[in-house]
């Protein structure tokens, strides 16, 4: 094992600029605010139109997940579940499922393994969409988010006719999926994703060529190679720093072995790099899509499980990661032999990203670019604090 | 993965390497050495990503176990590394200067569970509540739904579903108040 | 609108350090009776074509008022735009659960709003708790701190079902029932006793205007 040299950057270093002098001004990018994603907040020390220190408070949407998931049954946990991170419910799902799964010894069929795989490149390409809409929105161009947000209604509609639900699906289950598709489901998804993609390449044109969104994400928020480990940052964040690093691939999980694809990393790492790399992943996803319409088995979508009322699960600990939108989800789930769970860990990519990060990033930035910036690391409180 | 088991046994008296899965595995160490376990993982062993850091109550045994979760991307390997501290005394060695974002893990554990990290940065700020005076929360004796039922006005008219109150109604009615 | 002419005792304003008191105000908010019957209809009329609610995405809800200004379901054509400041608002959407540290800011966003305001409930969670029911920071009833005009039940509510909370809003006020800022003005001290009960770091005036 060869000595790697230890990079340590001291977080949370504060400059510590002289409130009292006056020239200065501490104001809040507070909850009630246009320019947050979600619900959280920035305390800035600004001087002039520069940000000098920055805090960031959340804590806004705390529900107490982890606690509440204590006292109900493992059966019981499946609506909370998918409200943790909210534009992309099911890959908690899925890593709630994978974990009871895994803890029980229960084998899931072949045909819910591709379905599942299905719905999260789904979910990724609505979450994408709506994300789209927001970094162009930071910046003023409004069309995008008007289009965008009606493509994602589209894929929306998909989830409704495939499990009854738009936004919260609890389609994925310990044992397999919910339901089968429906009849037609399939040629409807094929058209929709051609209507989606000719409607991105429009996006790519009004948006990337446009000089002022060039000018105002270029050069901002730019991340080294190096912050990517000492920070923990995971998923197109760190792909745009040029490591292909991509769970998809590297932990092989549901059916992506057998699909043709390779993690899309990029040159630039400022604010215009990561949205040209997120474009690019939502091409790769509808592409994903389609060659699991072609390759899709048939058989079982769900293992017959014991009464939910009463199911034991053995005593055992597991960490079951996905790669979701933003990066590496994950769900630690501890087993103590009973019908409840002992401990739910949700490791939100988000943790890393809004707090951390984002507090190193700010410094420098125009108050105008702050809501740019946080956009374009893609955070999202509720995972932060569940 | 036997060659890390049996080096991390003989630098630093791990014990109990378990593998959970082809990709995750779990080895317990003694609270004192934690920092240098973790920081012997990330410079020579390659774990250099930590994914999350948290704490198990474990109140049966009057401990918290603390579990580090560490990934090698080289190898596509997870590491969770667990250690245990006495629950009516919980303090243990930060590791901020180990991972840039171990700070907020540490400020987490100290509001949630009350483990305290001496020397990490605003370790004692609120993270996610504001003005709370109660006991840290996630400590397995302090019940939720009885704090919520004392603090909270409840709309009036919710009946319960449970099929085992139910039940239980159905058949002996004179017993359930 | 004619101003009643009892004036409430000024405020105490405890939460505030003795050196900031001044710059804050301590009165408390005055009950407004409306006008003749025919101008106070025509005010009405017109309240209830322009909603504009403030944008503060409180909880899950908020992500349905996305689609909701897209052309799909548009709700333009029904008056209500999105405003960034509480100053220029009518309607405040609750948008679902609502834990303490969101309630202090909806409490003081409510109160910086100008009269007369709205407030439309959304989502179960306000309703009773919802799924959070036995939560330890979220609370089970909004109408305990601020008044609400409309409740939308669902987890969350469709845009087709927002849209239709919001004509069931106009109707209210078209009907001269909307009454939430003088009910909150009338029962200003127990609305207060409630809200500091659970706001338990309550560091801002009490009447936030």
């Amino acid at each position: 094992m060869k000595r790697e040299k230890a990079y340590i950057i001291p977080p949370a270093e504060r400059a510590t600029p002289d409130l009292a002098s006056g020239k200065y001004l501490v104001m809040w990018q507070g909850p009630q605010h246009p320019g947050i994603t979600g619900n959280m907040s920035l305390k800035l020390v600004v001087e002039g139109d520069s940000v000098v220190d920055c805090e960031t408070h959340v804590g806004y949407l705390h529900r107490g997940f982890e606690k509440l998931m204590e006292s109900r049954l493992w059966m019981q946990n499946f609506p909370l579940v998918c409200r943790i991170a909210v534009p992309e419910p099911d890959f908690n799902e899925y890593c709630y499922a994978a974990a009871l799964e895994e803890l029980a010894g229960v084998e899931v069929p072949a045909r819910s393994v591709w379905l599942r795989t299905m719905t999260l490149e789904m979910i990724r390409l609505a979450s994408f969409l709506m994300w789209i809409g927001g970094q162009a929105g930071a910046f003023g161009h409004g069309t995008i988010a008007q289009w965008s947000v009606t493509m994602r209604d589209y894929v929306l509609d998909l989830f409704e006719e495939l499990s009854g639900g738009r936004i919260y699906h609890m389609y994925i289950i310990p044992g397999g999926v919910r339901a089968d598709v429906p009849k037609d489901f399939f040629k409807h998804l094929l058209d929709t994703l051609t209507i989606i993609e000719k409607n991105l390449d429009d996006i790519e044109l009004v948006m990337f060529h446009n000089v002022v969104f060039k000018m105002r994400a270029e050069g901002l928020g730019y991340i080294p190679k190096e912050w990517v480990d000492t920070y923990g940052i995971t998923g197109p964040n760190a792909r745009a720093t040029g490591i292909p690093r991509d769970l998809r691939k590297d932990l092989g999980y549901l059916a992506y072995p057998q699909l043709d694809f390779e993690p899309i990393t990029c040159t630039k790492s400022d604010a215009f790099g990561r949205a040209e790399l997120r474009l690019a992943e939502m091409y790769q996803s509808i592409n994903l899509i389609r060659q699991m319409v072609d390759k899709m088995p048939s058989g079982a979508i769900r293992e017959k499980l014991p009464n939910p009322l009463y199911w034991k699960i053995p005593a055992g600990e597991t960490y079951v990661s996905a790669e979701c939108t933003r990066g590496e989800y994950g769900f630690y789930v501890v087993s103590d032999g009973s019908d409840k769970p002992r401990r739910v860990v949700v490791r939100g990519p988000s943790y890393t990203h809004a707090v951390s990060v984002m507090e190193r990033l700010v410094r420098g930035v125009n108050i105008a670019d702050v809501a740019g910036l946080m956009v374009s690391l893609h955070t999202y409180p509720p995972e932060v604090e569940r | 993965m036997n060659e890390l088991a049996t080096e991390l046994t003989r630098r630093y008296g791990a014990r109990d390497w378990r593998d959970q899965r082809k990709d995750l595995s779990s080895v317990v160490v003694d609270a004192l050495r934690i920092r240098d376990v973790l920081a012997w993982l990330k410079d020579s062993g390659g774990y250099r990503h930590l994914s999350f850091a948290s704490a198990v109550d474990n109140i049966e045994r009057n401990a918290f176990t603390l579990v580090y979760t560490l990934r090698n991307h080289d190898l596509g390997h997870s590491l969770m590394v667990h250690c245990d501290i006495d629950r009516s005394n919980p303090t243990v060695d930060s590791i901020h200067l180990l991972w840039g974002q171990a700070w907020t893990y540490q400020r987490e554990m100290k509001e949630w569970f009350g483990i305290d990290f001496p020397g990490s940065p605003r370790v004692d700020e609120e993270f996610v509540l504001e003005g709370w005076q109660g006991p840290p929360m996630m400590r397995r004796d302090f019940d939720s739904r009885k704090y919520s039922d004392e603090t909270y006005a409840e709309r009036p008219g919710r009946v319960t579903s449970d099929p085992a109150t139910h039940m239980k109604s159905k058949m002996y009615p004179e017993a359930v108040p | 609108m004619f101003v009643k002419k009892v004036k409430p005792a000024p405020l105490a304003n405890e939460g505030l350090i003795p050196q900031e008191r001044d710059l804050f105000c301590d009165a408390a908010p005055q009950e407004y009776a409306p006008a003749n019957k025919v101008v106070e209809d025509f005010w009405n009329w017109a309240r209830a074509q322009s909603l504009w609610i403030l944008g503060f995405g409180t909880g899950c809800g908020a992500i349905e008022l996305r689609p909701l200004m897209t052309s799909r379901f548009d709700m333009y054509r029904y008056g209500i735009q999105p405003r960034p400041t509480p100053r220029q608002s009518s309607v405040f959407v609750i948008g679902g659960y609502a834990s303490v540290k969101t309630l202090k800011r909806i409490v003081r966003s409510y109160e910086q709003m100008m009269g007369p305001k709205f407030v439309v409930a959304l989502g179960s969670c306000t309703i009773n708790g919802g799924m959070y029911w036995d939560s330890y920071n979220t609370i089970k009833r909004i109408d305990q701190y601020i008044p609400v005009d409309v409740y939308i039940a669902g987890c969350m509510p469709r845009p087709e079902a927002l849209l239709a909370g919001f004509q069931e809003l106009k109707k209210i006020i078209r009907a001269g029932r909307a009454e939430g800022q003088n009910v909150y003005a009338k029962n200003f001290e127990w609305y207060k006793e409630n809200q500091k009960k659970v706001i338990k770091d309550w560091n801002m005036p009490d009447y936030n205007w």
